[in-house]
């Protein structure tokens, strides 16, 4: 029972404004994308009505992405690009290292890896961003509008890296990210509000590439992330390959066959996955070297069972960080095209000894649970009570003496979360510090993900221990982190944008998106106008309403004229076609209204905090 | 509340050990659903920014209040003592040398139903210390209490490091 209505401040949109939003599943071997109509969410068909896009772009003049792009994947491997996924955030080393076989050209780099296609070198961040901006076309051409924001969901245990990377590619396609969600929560979201099932539930989700399981607490609207665990390198793919091996051993197929054989093999192992999911045996026929064979239930058992028991670890050790044992897990829900497969499951429930839910299609699952995200998050949605309360997948730490992880924040920790930490100069005048900063469990640096080094320069020279430098590590929502850095006695601060090592550059960014847009004849001076309009109407739109609110209650009298007039002033600007005027105006309000945003959040929690003791008292 | 409260202040609880949980987890989805970030999503980016912080502080505070020992070591921080001290690690001897028995015992283990028992073991160690916490905070006995939570933190790695095992086991 709700007993105290709480204002969002945050959330002050004009009634009956309907944002338009969407949800996108920006998956391994398939991408969808979901919006919520009249109440009901779903996936968004293209022309032909298809609701999947397989995640394959094809290069030459223009990038053809999906079903068109999938035809041409056997005459012209090197430039179909599939599973980009799996390189997202990723170094070459790392690539070369899963043992997943891909059969693109690859150019030599320290860096981002690059792809030598017919369109020149694509990194997987402007591969990834033409499936955005396929979806984006699709949802805009279905919707008949722009759209507002978008959620974009990723594996719960992606690491900053592969997070960054998506958050960028969707940058690139031009849109606006409001919020990176963790696909079992997206696929709780999806559940959770059709059945409103309070309690704990277990999400196991086998995709195309990667594994996830998350144990969820649903509790009064609030999703709370208790555990995530999961293995960003094990998926459907996986399956097809062992057959595809098994296939090569039982015809005599060398093992360094040609890219476009290999294809056909992966092909001919991924129908006979899904033939063994109804039939007793399929049927191999291998055409180009004219080998026929069979494969039985029981030898696809076999094949595939030391995968599938690969993932119920992870759940043993989701479990263990919750807290919990398996006589605690209300239900289960299945995720992902593979969970598909009878074998997964059986083991599945075996494991959690209750039989999975499977109600809604797999695969569009997570893109509608992000489209119910993303109408609330884009405001539509003003009194819902919903909250979703992420964790870290993996433990972040920097790197110390000798080599050895110190952890700064462990893995499962709710976010958004911030940790400082002390550190005082070692030498005699030193002026500078290296940080190494690194995701995952191991005890040693080079057992973990190397994310971003940087320095801590101008310090000031001082005799060694009697500086105190205090280093901020903050990860947001997203599940992105930034880290800061202060001298305490001097207050000189420093601002550090943590790029992940495998990452793009902002400037790069901007280049790319300037070159795509040019690409499209679109005028780079209207759309910055535009957005600066549009940043200005919402700046606008948030500070009257709060004003209307809050004004009189929290601001002194001429507190509230210095507010008017930089609101005046970004009033009379903004209808103008001066981007850069606009720009400063809408600084110079943000500036001088800080203070009052800051009493109005303080406000607001003390109102919560209020609520709740009358909440108490009445329940006494 | 500001930046500066304390976790206590943060949920309007009294500063004690003893600490209703449930209620505890209820002002801490209440304070959530008013300063998530994500009730920001439209807001300008320095309201987002600050509701991030803000979230941020809030997690803490609960991560902090809702574990025993990391709530007994925040207790004993805000009475003053300086619980970093690390010379000030003489433990008492019959208890460091139940710690090295205890250890040789894991190390001996191979079958999962020793290391259930094992496991169980350390658990009601570790609820008797949550009493005796409980007690000694009760009485203002921060001393002991200090040494308390020191013996909680064997017995917390000692759990881990059986549960690791568990993992090789299984």
């Amino acid at each position: 029972m709700a007993l105290l209505q709480i204002s969002e401040p945050g959330q002050s949109t004009a009634p009956h404004q309907h944002r338009l939003a969407a949800g996108i599943d920006l998956g391994t071997t398939n991408s969808l994308v979901a919006t919520v109509r009249s109440g009901i969410a779903d996936t968004l068909p293209d022309a032909d009505g298809y609701h999947l896009l397989p995640s394959i772009v094809h290069y030459a003049d223009e990038p053809l992405v999906g079903y068109a792009a999938q035809k041409l994947a056997n005459s012209d491997p090197l430039n179909t690009i599939a599973s980009v996924k799996r390189l997202m955030g990723r170094g070459l080393a790392d690539i070369k290292t899963t043992g997943t076989r891909l059969p693109y050209d690859f150019v030599e780099t320290d860096a981002m890896p690059m792809i030598n296609t017919a369109a020149g070198k694509l990194s997987p961040v402007q591969i990834s961003a033409d499936i955005l901006q396929n979806l984006k076309q699709r949802a805009e051409k279905s919707l008949d509008g722009d759209l507002t924001g978008v959620v974009i969901t990723v594996p719960a245990y992606f690491d900053d890296a592969q997070r960054q990377a998506t958050k960028d590619a969707a940058t690139l396609a031009g849109l606006k990210v409001l919020r990176l969600l963790n696909e079992p929560t997206a696929a709780a979201v999806a559940y959770g509000l059709d059945k409103n099932a309070e309690g704990i539930h277990a999400i196991y989700d086998l995709g195309g590439g990667t594994f996830d399981i998350s144990i969820l607490r649903l509790q009064k609207g609030v999703f709370e992330v208790m555990a995530t665990a999961g293995d960003s390198a094990l998926g459907g793919d996986d399956f097809d390959r062992l057959i595809a091996e098994w296939i090569m051993q039982q015809a005599g197929i060398a093992e360094d066959a040609e890219h476009q054989h290999i294809r056909q093999l992966l092909e001919i192992a991924r129908t006979a996955k899904e033939t063994l999911s109804t039939e007793d045996s399929a049927l191999l026929n291998v055409k180009f070297i004219g080998w026929q064979g069979e494969l039985n239930q029981q030898q696809f058992k076999q094949l595939i069972d030391p995968l599938i028991q690969k993932t119920i670890m992870p759940c043993r050790r989701a479990l263990r960080d919750a807290g919990l044992t398996v006589g605690d897990i209300n239900d289960v829900v299945m995720v992902g095209g593979s969970t598909r497969m009878p074998r997964v499951r059986e083991k599945v429930s075996d494991f959690f000894k209750c039989e999975p839910h499977v109600d809604i299609d797999p695969d569009k699952v997570v893109a509608i649970g992000a489209a119910i995200q993303a109408d609330i998050l884009a405001g539509n949605k003003p009194d819902d009570e919903m909250l979703l309360l992420d964790v870290t997948p993996l433990s972040l730490g920097i790197e110390t003496m000798g080599g050895l992880v110190e952890k700064i924040i462990p893995r499962n920790t709710t976010i958004p979360v911030a940790k400082a930490q002390e550190f005082t100069t070692f030498k005699d005048g030193q002026t500078a510090m290296a940080v190494h900063v690194v995701q995952g469990e191991r005890e040693l640096v080079t057992d973990c993900r190397s994310l971003a080094r940087f320095e801590l320069r101008g310090i000031p020279a001082m005799v060694a221990g009697s500086t105190r430098i205090v280093v901020t590590y903050q990860v947001d929502a997203d599940g992105l982190l930034s880290v800061s850095a202060t001298e305490t006695i001097t207050g000189i601060h420093s601002e550090i944008t943590v790029k992940p090592s495998y990452g793009l550059e902002d400037q790069e960014i901007e280049r790319m998106l300037k070159d795509s847009l040019e690409h499209a004849k679109d005028d780079v001076a209207t759309r910055t106008l535009r957005e600066q309009q549009v940043e200005a109407d919402r700046v606008i739109n948030a500070l009257r309403a709060a004003l209307k609110i809050d004004g009189d209650r929290l601001l002194k009298q001429d507190e509230f004229l210095t507010i008017n007039t930089a609101l005046d002033q970004l009033l009379k600007l903004k209808d103008g076609t001066n981007a850069q005027a606009i720009k400063r105006s809408i600084e110079k309000l943000d500036e001088v209204t800080k203070e009052f945003a800051a009493r109005r959040m303080d406000a607001s929690i003390s109102k919560a905090m209020k609520g709740h003791t009358v909440n108490e008292f009445m329940e006494n | 509340m500001s930046l500066s409260a304390n976790h206590f202040e943060l949920f309007q609880n009294a500063v004690t050990f003893e600490i209703d949980i449930n209620k505890l987890s209820e002002s801490y989805r209440n304070l959530q659903r008013t300063i998530h970030p994500d009730k920001y999503a439209n807001a300008p980016e320095r309201e987002r920014r600050l509701a991030m912080q803000r979230a941020a502080q809030i997690n803490e505070a609960f991560q902090t209040l809702k574990n025993p020992i990391t709530r007994a070591l925040y207790i004993l921080q805000l009475q003053g003592i300086n619980t970093n001290d690390e010379y000030h690690t003489t433990m008492d001897g019959d208890f460091l040398m139940m710690q090295m028995e205890l250890r040789e015992q894991l190390a001996e283990i191979t079958q999962l139903e020793q290391l259930n028992e094992f496991l169980s073991r350390i658990e009601q160690y570790q609820d008797n210390l949550n009493q005796k916490l409980s007690q000694q905070f009760a009485e203002e006995n921060l001393q002991q209490a200090h040494d308390s939570v020191r013996q909680f933190q064997f017995f917390n790695r000692l759990h881990e490091q059986a549960l690791q095992l568990e993992e090789e086991l299984i």
